[in-house]
């Protein structure tokens, strides 16, 4: 009897009781759904991780300076220098001085716009590009002028696209502005990365009031090394302070991938509690076919007198089990699959601002239809173990 | 030449509780291809167990039973199995189809157990289905054909495989008397053909349909010879003739 024959009778035994059929193996379904879905979620929220910290540059460092006390700093020039010694490792440098404050254009005041102190080489370090004047200079920052770059939200809602040569006020100082930056997200809208301003670093600081700089945004010549770049200037900084808490360097890279760890980390929680589930939907199948077993003692006894070999008998209950219980994954795919689509559009409309598209992966289905198989197989052996050995004249005179 | 089936010394007992039972109690027997022969015995008689043991269903507790030539008490699991699907066809009294398959596909189950490709085997089946009347019933299923009906069904999947010995266990104990004798008559054809046909019934009114009788009691031969002898239907001390049918099987 060939597999694919005692393919067509289990898949005929399993048509003969549907309602059967379908319990048994209903803890398969929600299982493999679960696990889908749940791997769908975690990957979705990878993706969405990913594309939000991929415009803030994997090629960048950050790095702080708390200092230790009054007694030893870094300045601006010391790691200007730092950068310059190791020009093979680290690129560009920018301090980065963060205002707070609305801006004022007119009579207008717009509070949601994020003001940076930046060097000159800001843009290029980001990728910016100007759209309209120019970019900010290094006279800019060494005579602390009162000049701005506005982005692209700013320029179209308050200025009407023609913001250059203009002026806006922060904190009550007037700003010119020279430049306008290129659209960055595909839409303007308020707070986003295109309602922004940039001044001079020196200006900011100096009308911040902040004594000295402690923020910077350093650029890596290899994204690929960015491990090393970043070990580089720990190493530097401690050489100065001797202290680790006086400084904290850290990588975008190396934050997107804590962060993915992390929530992988819930995914596999979380599939593993779906998981459980299988187990059960195991059990379950198991059962069932204890009790299919005894219901056709006398078919076995029959088949065994007719020349059915032990094997044979086994082949039929576990590939029985085996079909039941993948029949069941592939439900669970298409269910994981249609809730899937639900939960993003779901997601969609709960919260608008964080797109997650809850997308099942090919490898977790893949490794759900052969989980499920894998179940249908460990628990249909006992009973199949049960049925080969039954003694085929106790069998031909069950009733 | 060997005869086809061979008892020497067969004993089978069992425990049952206590209690030893003695099934077959040194029984030595012989069976000649293409003989027709009427194993007959009351219940208890140790008929069933010999039909057990020919049917390579069971294996003796001692003494040697050979099928033709090969020794079935030696065989493990596996090789029993292909003993009873290549070399017996068994028809029972209740005629034991799968309920759930077509008549084709009943007779084809042995065919299938010996590895023959699908082709062959559904002709195989068609023809042995035709053999017995039922040619235009091969897509029905068991439980819309008669008693009488499904017996020949059995009797088609007993012969589809062309097994050296027919192996039938009270096959009438289930009919009424003219589908019996119906039976009966396609049992006798088979032998005609040069079947070897064992036929085990309590029933001497059946018994004598065929050409030799073996009467057993107690797990003993009390009888071996000519159906036709007056000998062969007289059961000493038990109770009754026997001469009509009885009921119970």
């Amino acid at each position: 009897m060939s597999l694919a024959e005692t393919f067509q009778l289990a898949v005929k035994n399993i048509l003969g009781s549907k309602m059967r059929t379908f319990l048994t193996m209903l803890g398969i379904i929600i299982g493999v759904c679960a696990v889908i879905v749940i791997v769908g979620l975690g990957n979705g929220m990878r993706g969405y991780i990913e594309e939000s910290f991929a415009d803030m540059g994997t090629d960048t460092l950050t790095v702080m300076i708390v200092g230790r006390g009054s007694s030893r700093s870094v300045s601006e020039e010391e790691m200007y220098q730092l950068v310059a010694d190791n020009a093979d490792t680290l690129k560009q440098i920018s301090p980065t001085v963060t205002m707070s404050g609305s801006v004022k254009i007119g009579s207008d005041t717009h509070s949601t716009a994020s003001i940076t102190g930046v060097s000159e080489d800001y843009f290029s370090m980001k990728g910016y590009t100007v759209a309209q004047g120019r970019g900010l200079q290094y006279t800019d920052v060494a005579d602390r002028k009162k000049v701005c770059v506005v982005g692209q939200y700013l320029n179209m809602a308050y200025f009407g696209g023609n913001a250059v040569g203009q002026t806006l006020k922060i904190g009550g100082t007037t700003f010119t502005v020279v430049g306008v930056l290129e659209m960055q997200d595909t839409e303007l809208e308020e707070g986003g990365s295109d309602d922004c301003v940039y001044v001079p670093y020196s200006t900011a600081s100096r009308l911040s009031y902040s004594g000295t700089l402690s923020n910077y945004t350093l650029t890596v010549q290899d994204t690929d090394r960015i491990s090393e770049a970043k070990a580089l200037v720990e190493e530097k900084l401690y050489a100065i302070f001797s202290d680790d808490d006086a400084y904290t360097v850290a990588s975008m890279a190396e934050m997107v991938e804590e962060m993915n760890n992390m929530v992988n980390m819930i995914i596999y929680i979380l599939a593993g509690i779906a998981a459980i589930s299988l187990v059960v939907g195991g059990i379950g199948i198991m059962n069932i076919m204890l009790v299919s077993v005894t219901e056709r003692t006398r078919e076995i006894g029959i088949r065994k007198a007719l020349g059915a070999k032990e094997s044979a008998i086994m082949r039929q209950f576990v590939i029985e089990a085996a079909t039941t219980s993948s029949l069941g994954g592939v439900l669970g795919i298409g269910l994981g699959y249609a809730l899937s689509a639900a939960a993003t559009s779901v997601v969609a409309s709960v919260m608008p601002d964080t797109p997650i598209t809850v997308s099942p992966t090919l490898l977790a289905v893949a490794v759900a239809f052969c989980v499920s198989t894998g179940i249908g197989i460990i628990f249909g052996y006992l009973p199949a173990k049960k049925a080969a050995l039954l003694n085929p004249i106790d069998a031909l005179r069950y009733d | 030449m060997s005869a086809l089936i061979e008892f020497r010394d067969v004993c089978k007992t069992y425990q049952m509780g206590d209690t030893l039972i003695r099934a077959a109690d040194h029984i030595s027997l012989q069976v000649q291809e293409g003989e027709f022969v009427a194993i007959v015995g009351q219940s208890g008689s140790g008929k069933s167990t010999c039909m057990n043991i020919i049917g390579c269903l069971d294996v003796p507790t001692s003494g040697t039973y050979l099928l033709g030539g090969q020794d079935v008490g030696k065989m493990n699991k596996n090789q029993l199995a292909e003993v009873r699907n290549k070399m017996l066809g068994f028809i029972f009294q209740q005629y034991n189809l799968l309920p759930k398959l077509t008549l084709l596909e009943n007779v084809e189950v042995p065919l299938m157990y010996a590895g023959m490709p699908k082709a062959e085997r559904r002709e195989r089946a068609k023809l042995a289905l035709e053999l017995v009347g039922l040619g235009d019933k091969l897509r029905h299923k068991p439980s819309q054909l008669s008693g009488g009906q499904q017996q020949r069904v059995s009797i088609a999947r007993a012969l589809a495989g062309e097994p050296a010995v027919i192996l039938a266990d009270e096959p009438t104990g289930a009919l009424d008397s003219h589908t019996g004798r119906e039976v009966l008559t396609m049992l006798q054809q088979l032998h005609a053909a040069g079947n070897t046909v064992v036929l085990i019934t309590h029933d001497n009114s059946i018994a004598v349909q065929a050409q030799r009788i073996i009467r057993l009691e107690d797990g003993r031969v009390i009888y071996d010879g000519d159906a036709h002898d007056p000998q062969a239907v007289v059961t000493p001390g038990a109770a009754g003739l026997g001469m009509g049918r009885e009921a119970g099987a």
